[in-house]
């Protein structure tokens, strides 16, 4: 028998405070009745003897003092899943919101998980081609990381983070794939943009979305990633599918947390943000990886790649969600606004971007012997042709030495022809690995530091290499 | 005992009512989960606990007991090669136990109590003598690597030995020995248990002598640290403070390696775990982890344990430098210790310091810096054992005057200051030449000139006074182009661009590249200070800049870093090209002259 409660005795923001409870435990889910029948969710955030705080996911409105009935649930917030998710459409609360059948579950899990043991995960080292040059040949993504896309309003991340779920495979792998899209608080149009994507390419049957819209209920934000990721969980390491993850966008989720810290009176951290915010965040982002299997030196089939996106407030990375974000991820791709102005697609700023985990998913034996030296090469090449090009802003052009005018060419045809690609080009590594060759050519050849000298002999194009001279 | 009710959970502090005797840090179990947290405040019979385990379904009316005893550790052997959370439980027996996730209220011991140790008695002792705390009992080989001392144990100290230690195999519980103290006849085992936040007793402190030798040219040559020593290495993410951290963790000569992952990446203790059983240790060829000991508390385990996981790791660490061994702990990241101290302070409703973190942050921090150190261990034979410790620090948007910063910087006696800017153009480790510092150049002299060179601390200097040089030189160049320089100034730029990228860069990913001895560094800079000079005293003859710049000596220098450490007869060679080309430089302007 559950007991109702009708002692609410404050509502402020989307917390209300119970009185004269019983008995409540820490993060219970609770279902509250409006007077007018409608029934909302929400979880307990702290107790003291007999009152009870609680988050209203769905918010407060409509929530009055005296009618408003509260119960609790006994458990926490749980998501059904069985491998009827798939191709399925769910609100951030897990609750299917297509004209799809009820989800009959095969099992029910708490959204929050369990943090995986450190020894329980095997080291990513899988190199996933995105056919994206910037990414595979730079800062490249492996099988198992989470590698985050730190965007400004206006520019195209929706577009290249769609790119990237259309064109990642494993080179030489076809293995059972899906595709976990969780959307927080962005509007219906950029949300339609990646179900029309999804179902252009076929992939629908292999995707599940949890969507939030910025219309919808903004506490929803903060279950919204966590369904999205114990559905992640169950079909990688119960179901053995590589799961790619993409959350869109962190920034409202944080928002959404800082509104109930907010509301809850808590000592701020930086610009308003909770104390807690990396440690919240990190039971996210760490939520990706590969684990190990029965046997020693087995790898348990299945994974989750996240690729999470968020815009930086005026474009600031030092602002608290991309700095935190960054702090715990593997790595980022960060979308730069002069590259966006040039008409560069994707306008991924190689220098910052980074990937964490290249050095070991990467060489011979996974994409090629030369291809951390050439990717180094190539970044120390682009800074120095940035340090020029700010030279010549200074002095003009005339001031610059030989050496300075090559590296300024370089800069360029490295934006122009390396940088750049079509929306739906899919370039394979080897192509990537030779565009770099290619732009080494114009460089002086005593310029190339960072290459062995048998790897320059191997791969530099001999006839461009005369003429460079 | 005391014990008591739950009357108030918020995160991972709760509140028990009812805890008459409680004691402050003492340990608390909660609930009937037996979950693990330790009395951080008393009110009255008002106990305030932090919990080290998730405390979701915790409600009031549960019980917690409080077990009379502060935070310990289990210290003895098997600790080496082991992989703890923040509070020593072992994370590969709780993964055979539990599997992938971690579970709730596990209680496994930190060593474990099965294994049998071949224990070898110090043959000096006698029946009747007097011991003391410190004194060596016998030894266990634990790794092939490390030889295990194990000591009279502080917590019994000085006392008859009535029964000495025997040959033979034992578990960590058994006695070997017994010891007549003023209360009793006590027995020693193999193993005690000592408290996380009480540092282990030392005789008394030295000044640091040796470097700490870490085949990082950066950090050798320029910012040394010594055995004993405390260094920082603050830095915006991606800089690489994992990577320093991971270096000096494999190629550091410390014979012990204590690393704490405190709330960092799950995968990163995975790559020290794959990783370290593979390499092998340069001067003993065994493998790494024989000489490690890892405390993973990442970042999306329970707050609370990543707060004591800095203890934990440090008392792991202070136990190996009583039995004489030079240890280094690597905190990564402190910042995380410091957030983890700041949510407690918050949900204790605490008055705030500076950015919300608790007043007594900067006391924290240095009682935890002071822990380092070069000493005389107890025990009989005067041994000398010392602790350095370097900590990563994380400041948000990489921003120095981050509390965390400042109050490490007051204490630690080595900065090494990453720069985005550096790790932006993949110039490793991204340390600045012109920020950060090293205060002990003046202890470590004696031993660079007695062991590298005579000239190895002037070479240093020189090279320091270009390097300063060249960023006045490229403030100038950036207001008028390079252009303008005089020639004397065009070969400083050239020479510190060859100290930046073929001295001071250093990938850690090459296998001749990652680790250099420090008669290599001294050659690698001795001889691109030579070309300097050489081709300051050509343009004083008249030679042109233009041939000085393109010297084909430039391509050797700059693979230098590939030459392997038994060839250093090929400085000798490049040297003499030097001499040979500038020479040949020189006769060829003269001849033009003409």
């Amino acid at each position: 028998m559950v007991t109702e409660y009708t002692t609410i005795r404050e509502i402020a923001g989307p917390l209300i405070l119970l009185d004269r409870v019983d008995h409540a435990t820490f993060e219970e889910l609770v279902e509250v009745e409006l007077p007018g029948g409608e029934l909302r969710r929400g979880k307990v955030l702290e107790i003291d003897r007999d009152r009870v705080l609680i988050q209203l996911f769905e918010g407060t409105r409509g929530v009055d003092v005296a009618k408003t009935k509260v119960r609790f649930l006994g458990r926490g917030l749980e998501l059904a899943v069985s491998p009827d998710i798939l191709g399925r459409i769910f609100n951030g609360l897990g609750l299917p919101i297509d004209d799809g059948p009820r989800i009959i579950p095969e099992k029910r899990l708490d959204i929050n998980g369990n943090p995986i043991n450190p020894y329980a995960r095997i080291y990513p080292k899988e190199f996933i081609q995105t056919g994206v040059s910037a990414i595979d040949g730079l800062n490249t993504l492996v099988r198992g990381q989470k590698l985050p896309i730190f965007s400004g309003f206006g520019l195209p991340h929706s577009e290249l983070a769609a790119q990237i779920a259309r064109q990642a495979t494993v080179l030489g792998k076809g293995e059972a794939f899906a595709i976990v899209f969780a959307a927080m608080g962005i509007t219906f149009e950029e949300a339609n943009y990646f179900i029309r994507d999804f179902q252009e390419t076929g992939a629908m049957e292999r995707v599940v979305l949890f969507i939030n819209l910025a219309n919808d209920p903004t506490i929803e934000r903060i279950a919204t990633p966590r369904s999205a990721l114990t559905a992640a969980e169950y079909l990688a390491f119960e179901r053995g599918m590589h799961v790619l993850v993409i959350m869109t966008d962190m920034t409202n989720y944080c928002e959404a947390l800082r509104e109930v810290s907010v509301a809850r009176k808590e000592i701020p951290g930086r610009r308003g943000y909770p104390g807690y915010l990396y440690t919240d965040l990190a039971t996210i982002y760490e939520r990706a990886g590969l684990l190990k299997g029965k046997k020693p030196g087995e790898v348990l089939e299945g994974s989750i790649t996240q690729i999470p996106v968020l815009s930086m407030p005026d474009d600031d990375k030092t602002h608290p969600i991309p700095d935190l974000t960054g702090y715990i991820t593997e790595g980022q791709i960060i979308l730069d606004r002069s590259l966006h102005r040039k008409g560069i697609y994707p306008p991924i700023n190689v220098l910052p971007s980074l990937s964490r985990l290249r050095d070991k998913g990467i060489g011979a034996g996974r994409t090629r012997e030369d291809h951390a030296q050439i990717a180094n090469q190539l970044f120390a090449s682009y800074a120095r042709s940035k340090e020029v090009e700010e030279l010549a802003v200074v002095l003009g052009e005339a001031a610059l030495t030989d050496t300075d005018k090559a590296f300024k060419a370089f800069g360029e045809a490295f934006e122009r022809n390396f940088v750049q690609q079509n929306v739906h080009e899919n370039r394979p590594i080897e192509q990537t690995l030779g565009l770099g060759w290619d732009l080494l050519t114009k460089i002086p050849r005593t310029e190339i530091k960072r290459i062995k000298d048998e790897f320059v002999e191997r791969y530099l194009p001999k006839v461009e290499a005369e003429s460079a001279k | 005992m005391a014990a008591g009710r739950i009357v108030k959970v918020s995160g991972p502090l709760i509140v028990a009512e009812g805890m008459k005797d409680a004691k402050m840090f003492e340990v608390a179990r909660v609930s009937d989960r037996k979950l693990i947290g330790e009395i951080i405040e008393l009110h009255d019979e008002e106990a305030y606990v932090q919990v080290y385990e998730d405390t979701s379904g915790l409600g009031p009316g549960e019980i917690v007991e409080s077990t009379g005893a502060p935070l310990s550790i289990e210290l003895g052997p098997g600790l080496l090669q082991s992989i703890y959370d923040g509070i020593q439980r072992p994370l590969n027996v709780t993964y055979d136990r539990s599997g992938h996730f971690m579970p709730r209220g596990i209680n496994i011991p930190g060593l474990d109590r099965k294994k049998k140790w071949e224990f070898k008695p110090n043959a000096a002792l006698k029946a009747g003598e007097t011991v003391e705390a410190g004194d060596i009992l016998g030894e266990i080989r634990e790794t092939e690597l490390i030889m295990h001392r194990v000591m009279v144990p502080p917590t019994i100290g000085r006392g008859k030995l009535v029964r000495p230690p025997a040959k033979g195999s034992y578990s960590v519980e058994e006695t070997i020995a017994e010891i007549e103290t003023d209360e009793g006849v006590r027995p020693v085992s193999l193993m005690h248990r000592w408290p996380v936040r009480t540092p282990r007793p030392i005789v008394k402190k030295l000044v640091p002598e040796n470097p700490l030798v870490t085949g990082q040219r950066v950090i050798d040559t320029f910012f040394p640290i010594s055995q004993g020593g405390t260094a920082c290495v603050p830095g915006p993410f991606g800089a690489g403070k994992t990577v320093i951290q991971h270096q000096l963790a494999k190629w550091s000569d410390a014979q012990i390696i204590v690393y704490i992952g405190c709330g960092e990446r799950g995968n990163e203790m995975t790559d020290v775990l794959q990783e370290f059983p593979e390499l092998k240790d340069p001067a003993s060829g065994r493998p790494l982890m024989e000489r490690t000991v890892l405390i993973a508390n990442t970042s999306n385990m329970p707050v609370a344990a990543r707060e004591a996981s800095v203890y934990t790791g440090i008392t792991i660490a202070e136990y190996f430098r009583d039995m004489g061994y030079n240890v280094a702990v690597m905190a990564d990241s402190t910042s995380r210790w410091a957030e983890a101290m700041r949510e407690m302070s918050g949900r204790l409703e605490e008055m705030p310091g500076e950015e919300g973190y608790p007043a007594y942050l900067p006391s924290r921090i240095a009682e935890f810096y002071e822990r380092s150190g070069r000493a005389t261990c107890l025990g009989r034979d005067g041994r000398i054992g010392t602790l350095s410790v370097i900590g990563a620090v994380s400041p948000p948007g990489g921003d120095l005057s981050d509390p965390v910063v400042q109050a490490t910087l007051k204490v630690v006696k080595v900065f090494w200051s990453l720069e985005d800017q550096l790790a932006f153009e993949r110039h490793f480790p991204a340390i600045s030449w012109l920020t950060s510092y090293s205060l002990y150049h003046d202890g470590l002299r004696d031993y660079f000139s007695s062991n590298v060179a005579e000239d190895s601390d002037a070479l240093r200097g020189e090279a320091m006074e270009l390097l300063q040089k060249e960023a006045e030189l490229k403030e100038l160049v950036r207001l008028v182009g390079v252009d303008s320089l005089s020639p004397q100034d065009r070969i400083v730029l050239e020479t510190t661009k060859s100290i930046r990228e073929d001295f001071l860069h250093q990938s850690a990913f090459d296998a001749e590249d990652a680790y250099t001895r420090l008669l290599k560094q001294y050659h690698m800079l001795k001889t691109i200070l030579m070309l300097h000079r050489a081709c300051l005293g050509a343009l004083e003859k008249h030679c042109p800049l233009r041939k000085l710049l393109e010297l084909p000596v430039r391509g050797k220098i700059a693979r230098m870093r590939y030459l392997s450490e038994k060839e250093l007869a090929h400085f000798d060679s490049i040297q003499h090209e030097i001499e040979e080309q500038l020479t040949t430089c020189m006769h060829e302007s003269r001849t033009g002259e003409e």
